[in-house]
């Protein structure tokens, strides 16, 4: 479904990703390793289309995302390292609008989705009041309720406890339980079934 | 999995609904071009001459170079923050159109700064010396020439999203494109002051407009979509 071919990435004078290629189905997980800097941010950048490799080409479906962006972008949800979230408005606030902007959506849902991450009890506090953990919480409430096919997370459980490192894991098992396709970049391995993932290793050969 | 989707106009309503409540939560920022604008119209006063007759030559002047200045005090504002928190990107990835949720943006920008600006613009002007019966004309030439001028900035800003410092590089690359607009508000205030028809150089600012109206979204956008790389 999503299918990437022979990216070749330059960041200033580093050669970050050299023809890397992968394809993912719908129920799996890919899991981007690699030490720090080993491109796996650009590369999810990259898949997103907020950034353009030098070669090489994602597709989805079948057709070059180049083409068919806004097709792509109402089937992916994309959380980045910082949660992109108002600190001025409440988490409650800023969900029903980044949801909103994608497809209507009503308070139940977006209450339904905040329980469901464990961010409902400080849901109606403005965000920058927040701990980075409960940001986070309140992001990932964000990337359930676009019911997007494709969730890009980038280092999903940065700031989170074990709990929450615990949820991210069951979050994307339920999202690929949907036949839904996740692509992560991760530090610590997360608890999925094996069958399900995809294991791709940035910056081997170095 | 399929939803519906919001449409295009319900995106941007909702874009702009969000900026207005942002910033009647953090109002300074919503004050503080209006205050620099009141404070350079009312310095003049002050350093030039007490001499009406004198004051009311100056005032197209200093009325159109105090709030172009503080139009472009205020576009540093327009896309920075949401750039910083990563919301822009949640724009740019939301598979809704980029260009109409940044016009969304630019013109609330533009409804809390600029057309704030032209409507204490008589108080600055009355300090000036211009008559009363001039109002109507310096109101309506700076509302017409702020809202081109946020047009115009919206590009620059979103040029300058990636530069750390972009505040003098904006103003570097928006004032050119400023200069007419300065040009043709000054001449239909300065008209309005001296009791002539106005009509002219507002038809101008008009243009200048519609010419923003058209191109500037889509430029804004492809300047924003670079902005995130």
């Amino acid at each position: 479904m999503l299918k990437v071919a022979g990216l070749q990435l330059w960041r200033g004078d580093r050669h970050v990703l050299r023809g890397l290629s992968f394809e993912g189905d719908p129920g799996q997980c890919v899991l981007l390793t690699g030490r720090n800097g080993a491109g796996k941010t650009s590369l999810i950048r990259v898949i997103a289309g907020l950034l353009d490799a030098e070669e090489g080409e994602v597709s989805w479906r079948g057709a070059p995302v180049r083409t068919n962006r806004q097709e792509f972008h109402s089937a992916l949800a994309y959380l980045g390292h910082e949660p992109p979230l108002k600190g001025d408005l409440t988490g409650h606030e800023n969900l029903r609008f980044s949801t909103g902007i994608r497809r209507p959506v009503g308070t139940i849902e977006i209450d339904a989705a905040l329980t469901r991450t464990g961010a409902f009890a400080f849901a109606d506090r403005p965000v920058r009041t927040l701990s980075a953990g409960q940001k986070r919480r309140v992001a990932l409430a964000g990337v359930l309720l676009t019911r997007t096919v494709l969730w890009l997370l980038d280092e999903p459980t940065t700031n989170l406890d074990a709990d929450g490192q615990q949820l991210v894991a069951e979050l994307i098992g339920e999202h690929l339980g949907r036949n839904g396709l996740v692509v992560a970049a991760v530090h610590h391995p997360l608890p999925l079934p094996a069958a399900n993932v995809v294991p791709i290793e940035l910056g081997a050969a170095g | 999995m399929t939803t519906p989707r919001t449409s295009a106009l319900d995106a941007a309503r909702l874009v702009a609904l969000r900026d207005l409540r942002l910033a009647f939560r953090k109002p300074s920022q919503l004050l503080q071009p209006l205050v620099f604008f009141m404070i350079v119209a009312t310095l003049f006063p002050l350093s030039l001459t007490p001499e009406m007759s004198r004051l009311r030559d100056a005032a197209p002047g200093v009325l159109w170079v105090g709030a172009l200045l503080s139009s472009l005090l205020a576009l540093e504002f327009l896309f920075r923050e949401d750039a910083q928190d990563g919301t822009l990107e949640q724009f740019a990835l939301s598979g809704q159109s980029l260009t109409g949720m940044l016009f969304a943006k630019t013109c609330t920008h533009w409804l809390l700064t600029g057309l704030p600006l032209a409507l204490i613009a008589p108080v600055a002007a009355g300090a000036l010396g211009v008559p009363g019966d001039a109002m109507p004309g310096v109101i309506a030439s700076l509302a017409l020439g702020s809202f081109a001028m946020s047009l115009v900035g919206a590009v620059g800003a979103g040029l300058t999203l990636g530069a750390r410092r972009g505040g003098v590089l904006l103003s570097l690359l928006t004032l050119p494109l400023a200069v007419p607009i300065l040009i043709f508000g000054a001449r239909a205030t300065e008209l309005a002051i001296g009791g002539g028809n106005i009509a002219p150089p507002l038809y101008l600012l008009g243009a200048i407009a519609v010419l923003g109206l058209t191109l500037a979204p889509l430029a804004a956008a492809a300047a924003v979509r670079i902005g995130l790389e």
